[in-house]
């Protein structure tokens, strides 16, 4: 019998082990995981523009339509099936955008000090100081935002200053370790030094906050679509919420659905991608997996 | 081995600068109890194939002084030079040529190696960003010649490695592995050995001693440990420190041997002896145990509330000065300076 033969199985500390050792980290992973095949499979399978059906507006949950339908006879669920792409594509980007620049900046601020981190520091406090809103509010009112390209760089170049300073923090204590004073006297070069020595030495802290700017892209889209500050252009969870908001769907109760089920959507998204940091955290310090 | 070019010390014409020479350096660090003079006046040098050990008790300034030769500080007073050219006044050829010329080797070897890079990663890094190797193929030969160079056999078992998987000897031999990588002339060793165990260790220091030998290394190197400075120092000089300010400097062994200085002589006393009936000889005789304040050193000469042959008068008012005592010995000290005048006298 093979399960009687002691298998190797997985190392007890490989990184799959800690991957999977917390049992919330791997809720979280599955929950991510599902909307992001379904986000990806759903536009395969479905048409991305729902059709509308005039005889059939507010209906209730039926076997034809299992989350009803909205105002204009569209089906919630299938609205909502292709409805994330928008939402995933853009708090991906954006937080990769915050996350490249926070992490350039914060390091060679950390690193060069002097006059460079001074002007740094003061562009951090100015672009911390904009209302991102209002911001938001004023560029929506000059330009159409309706590419979602366009929305995510400007959710990602808005939000990275406090990134920015944490990362820097970190280099600061980091670079005053002995192997960067290593790679000084050999003379390695400022860019080497800094992005192959000091700051792959912040890779977990790196994708943690990553993930946390995903959560914090997506709250600042879906709120721009809430406040209709961006064309209601497609169908996303956020649009769909502002389309319930704006038909009152919360006075009927046959609209509760289509209210609901973008919401529920944006907020299992988000639970799973705090849930999942807590493996990557059980990954990149291995103090907490002892424990 | 572009090294093998200054093999020997013997041909140098008198005219040829020394490798590093320290002028008149000081190093006063700021703080908020007060300024600490960490190292005052201090000239040193060393040449190619020379040896310098430097001696003292912790915070007598052996690590500051090591790391104003090596660039990694500047010093508040007083000039750093290499091959005859002040490190401030450097252009970036020149500066290049030093950065890479002169190597440390740090103390703790835990901290000195990057965690996230492999041995042959940490190897490889200056060869490819010098041009010593052009390809990965010709790093890996490389960093396997290294490797062997400190014993690390075999190699291709220890190139893959991450520094969580070496014991703290092999981090070490690693980490010299790595100052030796592009061919220093000029190796500074902070307490290079006193994290390995002893048996390790004199297989470093013997790696270290071959590379003065063969390839006609320069080497600064600091110790507390006065059996280790006469092993590895053979040959060469030791500076004896104490709270900042060289105060004996001399050939190693007649240092060792024949001290003059009342500190050198009261470190000697202090190394423990194995045999039970020699303890008595070990009292140093010193008069304080208390090492002053370098915020609040005391007026004359720095060591006079301990020593113990201290004079009131001159010992406790006036500050002596480095003078020669004899043909190879430098020595801060009222009373030996007197012995020594005596002597020449009769």
């Amino acid at each position: 019998m093979s399960t009687l033969t002691p298998s190797p199985g997985v190392p007890r500390h490989g990184i799959l082990y800690r991957l999977t050792r917390n049992k919330v980290g791997v809720a979280g992973f599955i929950i991510v995981g599902a909307i992001v095949v379904m986000t990806v499979v759903a536009p395969l399978l479905l048409s991305t523009t729902v059709p509308s059906d005039a005889q059939n507006t507010w209906s209730g949950p039926s076997t034809e339509h299992w989350l009803g339908t909205d105002n204009t006879g569209k089906d919630v669920l299938h609205q909502m099936l292709v409805g994330g792409g928008t939402v995933l594509f853009v708090g991906l980007v954006a937080a990769g955008i915050t996350t490249v620049i926070a992490v350039v900046l914060g390091s060679l601020a950390a690193y060069l000090r002097g006059p460079i981190d001074t002007f740094l520091l003061q562009v951090t406090d100015i672009v911390m100081t904009i209302p991102q809103i209002v911001l938001l509010a004023v560029l929506g009112a000059f330009f159409q935002l309706t590419s979602p390209t366009v929305l995510a760089v400007l959710i990602g170049c808005l939000s990275w200053p406090i990134l920015m300073r944490s990362i820097r923090a970190q280099v600061l204590s980091l670079k005053e370790r002995e192997f960067v004073e290593a790679a000084k006297l050999l003379d390695l070069g400022t860019p080497r030094i800094v992005f192959v020595e000091i700051v792959p030495n912040m890779a977990g802290y790196i994708l943690i906050n990553f993930i946390i700017a995903v959560t914090n892209a997506i709250y600042a889209l879906v709120g721009m679509y809430v406040l209709g500050l961006a064309p209601l252009a497609g169908a996303n969870w956020g649009i769909m919420i502002r389309k319930a908001w704006t038909y009152g769907a919360m006075s009927l109760p046959e609209g509760t659905l289509y209210m609901m089920a973008p919401v529920a959507m944006i907020a299992l998204l988000q639970l799973g991608l705090i849930m999942l940091t807590r493996s990557l955290e059980e990954v990149f310090n291995p103090r907490l997996a002892e424990g | 081995m572009s090294g093998l070019d200054v093999a020997t010390t013997d041909d140098v014409s008198p005219a040829v600068p020394p490798l590093i020479a320290l002028r008149n350096v000081s190093q006063v660090f700021h703080t908020k109890r007060g300024d600490v003079p960490a190292v005052q006046d201090v000239s040193l040098s060393v040449g190619a194939g020379d040896v310098l050990c430097l001696v003292g008790e912790s915070g007598c300034g052996k690590t500051t002084t090591a790391r104003m030769a090596a660039g990694l500080a500047t010093p508040t007073a007083g000039a750093v030079e290499f091959e005859g050219v002040d490190l401030g006044a450097m252009d970036s050829a020149q500066r290049r040529r030093f950065r890479t010329s002169v190597q440390y080797v740090h103390q703790d070897p835990y901290a000195s190696l990057n965690p996230i890079r492999s041995v042959f990663g940490t190897l490889s890094a200056p060869l490819k960003r010098h041009g010593l190797a052009k390809n990965k193929a010709a790093a890996w030969e490389q960093a396997k010649e290294l490797l062997e160079r400190v014993d690390l056999t075999p190699a291709e078992n220890f190139l893959p490695k991450f520094p969580h998987q070496l014991s703290g000897g092999q981090r070490q031999r690693v980490a010299v592995a790595r100052s030796l990588s592009l061919n220093p002339r000029l190796m500074i060793a902070d307490e290079a050995t006193s994290m390995l165990d002893v048996s390790i260790r004199v297989g470093v220091l013997r790696t270290l001693t071959n590379l003065r030998t063969e390839l006609g290394v320069g080497f600064v190197f600091i110790t507390h440990d006065l059996a280790i400075a006469r092993y590895f120092g053979t040959g060469g000089k030791i500076a004896v420190m104490y709270l900042g300010r060289v105060v004996e400097y001399g050939d190693a062994h007649e240092v060792i041997d024949n001290p003059k200085h009342p500190y050198t002589k009261a470190l000697l006393a202090a190394v423990p002896d194995i045999d039970p009936d020699r303890r008595h000889d070990h009292d140093p005789g010193l008069r304080s145990v208390d090492i002053p304040s370098l915020t609040d050193l005391p007026s004359g000469c720095s060591f006079h509330p301990r020593c113990p042959v201290y004079r009131e008068g001159d010992c406790d008012t006036t500050p002596p000065v480095l003078s020669a005592v004899d043909s190879h010995r430098e020595v801060s000290c009222h009373v030996a300076a007197e012995q020594a005048r005596d002597e020449t006298a009769r």
